[in-house]
């Protein structure tokens, strides 16, 4: 299946799962999907760095509040519509993300987690000083109730929800491309052995460049919508644990060598997530991820598609 | 002649450890050098400074008629320079075939310009495979292979590069006499050719039966450097290793 025909498929999708959307014309229904496919977009992201090129990156959150933050910076000085906002949360934290690969070039393993962990307190610490874009008192966007687009009258929520949608597919497309590309098995070889590659021939500086841009990016794409649509961004929460927590679990949990293994956790994590946070309480979300997580380090530690592979493996000749 | 690779006066320090003190030395393109020296000696650190893994503090490092001071690995690669390593490092996420297509698509491209296509890829990933006889084994994992085994895709993927000098570092280390000869006829064949070729050796028949000319070093100095049986011969080659 090719690059066209697959993005074709996946924009299909995407278009049924709005279409059922519409159909139930539920408020709720745009806010948890919204929550999910942010999270899709997040968890194939930090896939791109972490799963193909084998980088931890505990610092998701900054990218993605990094995203947030620059809409509300553009809100303040200049207003511009959502889409405008997402290439431009795409450029802030692409250069955030290049410019971390090129500080931690020499760092590997343990020692570049703990440095992403501390470049997302850095960037915290100046958030909540920096007054103009709220500081620690957060940020308040007022959200329309409705888009006029073409004389259409479109809710608020919905246009978000098909924001993130189209990101979403673009972000799997993506990661799908790369996964079968020169790029992709140049990244395989960084998480493999960088040592081997360079002798081989591959220019692994450049492609950690490339990876922890491309990842960059695609969070800050993530976080550029956010404010209009949570109303009140805080640090405290943008910068929380359940991003940094969330990208990681998702990808492990559904498996972080192929584009469907983010997808899958994300689904998964996810749904569950919005289903206790309505019966029991928000507070649980953190708990069942690392329930999850521990369950799958230890009986499926290749993620849920590890796991499927294996079974066919053991089956076939 | 002008050599394929001319190593001037280049010294590597490890804090107060002198690894490499002012070593020279010369290949000439289609040669088959050997290179021995006891453990400690300083011939994985030659290697790793020839190959840019590891930066000499000072001298140069010539090949091919240009100076590769400061030049990444990738970038040596890219020109020609090869390496098996001690310690098999195959790319264990992927089959074999797979191993042998990196170089192929980073340097063969890089160097010659694209293949012409996906079945190329393939066909040429094969021929590969086929010359070190893993050809079978193409879509199995690196975790399936046999010691010799691992040893001959390390060589196929420094192959795959179309090196004009080939280092191999230790392939044969650790290997029973049979495979040894295999590991030497292939090395021979490449040789034929016209890949030149730096072998590092312990096991002193081995590197007798396919050096044609021997250099020797001992605490990061080149003691000897001849014909092979007249080295063997020499009172100070003798003295490193029998500690006389």
């Amino acid at each position: 299946m090719n690059a066209l025909k697959f993005s074709l498929i996946a924009i299909g999708v995407g278009l049924l799962v709005l279409a059922f959307a519409h159909w139930l014309g539920l408020d709720y229904f745009y806010f948890a999907g919204y929550t999910i496919l942010q999270f899709i977009v997040l968890a194939t992201a930090w896939n791109i760095l972490g799963g193909y090129c084998g980088y931890v990156n505990f610092g998701s959150a900054a990218f993605f509040a990094l995203g947030a933050y620059s809409s509300v910076f553009m809100h303040k000085i200049f207003p511009v519509p959502v889409p405008v906002l997402i290439l431009i949360g795409a450029v802030v934290s692409g250069a955030v993300g290049f410019g971390m690969g090129y500080l931690t070039l020499r760092l590997r393993g343990a020692f570049f987690a703990i440095a992403t962990l501390a470049l997302a307190v850095v960037l915290q610490t100046l958030v909540v000083n920096w007054d103009f874009v709220g500081g620690s008192r957060g940020a308040y966007i007022i959200r329309p109730e409705t888009l006029e687009f073409a004389g259409l009258e479109i809710n608020y929520i919905e246009y978000l929800f098909v924001l993130m949608l189209i990101l979403a597919v673009t972000a799997l497309a993506t990661a799908r491309t790369i996964e079968r590309s020169q790029l992709g098995f140049g990244f395989a070889t960084i998480r493999d052995d960088e040592m081997a590659a360079e002798a081989s021939g591959v220019p692994t500086l450049r492609l950690k460049l490339i990876a922890t841009t491309l990842s960059g990016a695609f969070m800050g794409m993530a976080g550029a919508p956010f404010p209009y649509y949570i109303g009140y961004l805080q640090p405290s929460s943008t910068f929380g644990l359940e991003y940094a927590v969330n990208s990681i679990a998702m990808p492990l949990i559904g498996g972080t060598t192929s584009w469907i293994g983010p997808l899958v956790g994300t689904i998964l994590l996810g749904s569950l997530q919005q289903i206790a946070t309505v019966t029991i309480s928000s507070a649980v979300n953190l708990l069942i991820v690392g329930i999850l997580l521990v369950a799958f380090v230890i009986i499926a530690p290749n993620g849920l598609v590890g796991l499927v592979q294996e079974h066919w493996r053991r089956r076939g000749p | 002649m002008s050599a394929l690779l001319h190593v001037d006066n280049i010294s590597k320090r490890f804090g107060g450890f002198v690894a490499l003190d002012g070593i020279d030395l010369e290949v000439q393109p289609g040669e088959r050098l050997g290179l021995i020296g006891p453990n400690g000696s300083g011939k994985s650190t030659l290697v790793n400074c020839i190959c840019g893994t590891l930066r000499n503090e000072t001298g140069t490092v010539n090949f091919d008629g240009q100076v590769i001071d400061g030049l990444a690995a990738h970038q040596r690669t890219h020109r020609g320079l090869a390496r098996s390593f001690q310690l098999p490092r195959p790319f264990h996420s992927m089959n074999l075939a797979d191993n042998l297509r990196i170089p192929l698509l980073y340097t063969v491209h890089a160097r010659l310009g694209p293949l012409r296509s996906a079945g190329d890829l393939d066909s040429r990933c094969h021929e590969l495979l086929d010359m070190v006889g893993l050809a079978k084994k193409a879509k199995q994992m690196p975790r399936d292979l046999t010691q010799v085994e691992m040893r001959k895709l390390e060589l196929a993927r420094a192959m795959a590069a179309e090196p004009k000098l080939l280092i191999a570092d230790e392939s044969m280390a650790g290997l029973s006499h049979s495979e040894i000869d295999d590991i030497l006829a292939l090395l021979v064949k490449l040789n034929e050719r016209g890949i030149t070729v730096i072998l590092i050796e312990h096991i002193m028949s081995a590197v007798m039966s396919f050096s044609q000319r021997l250099a020797v070093l001992v605490s990061g100095r080149k003691i000897a450097d001849g014909k092979p049986e007249d080295v063997v011969r020499d009172e100070q080659v003798v003295r490193a290793y029998l500690g006389q």
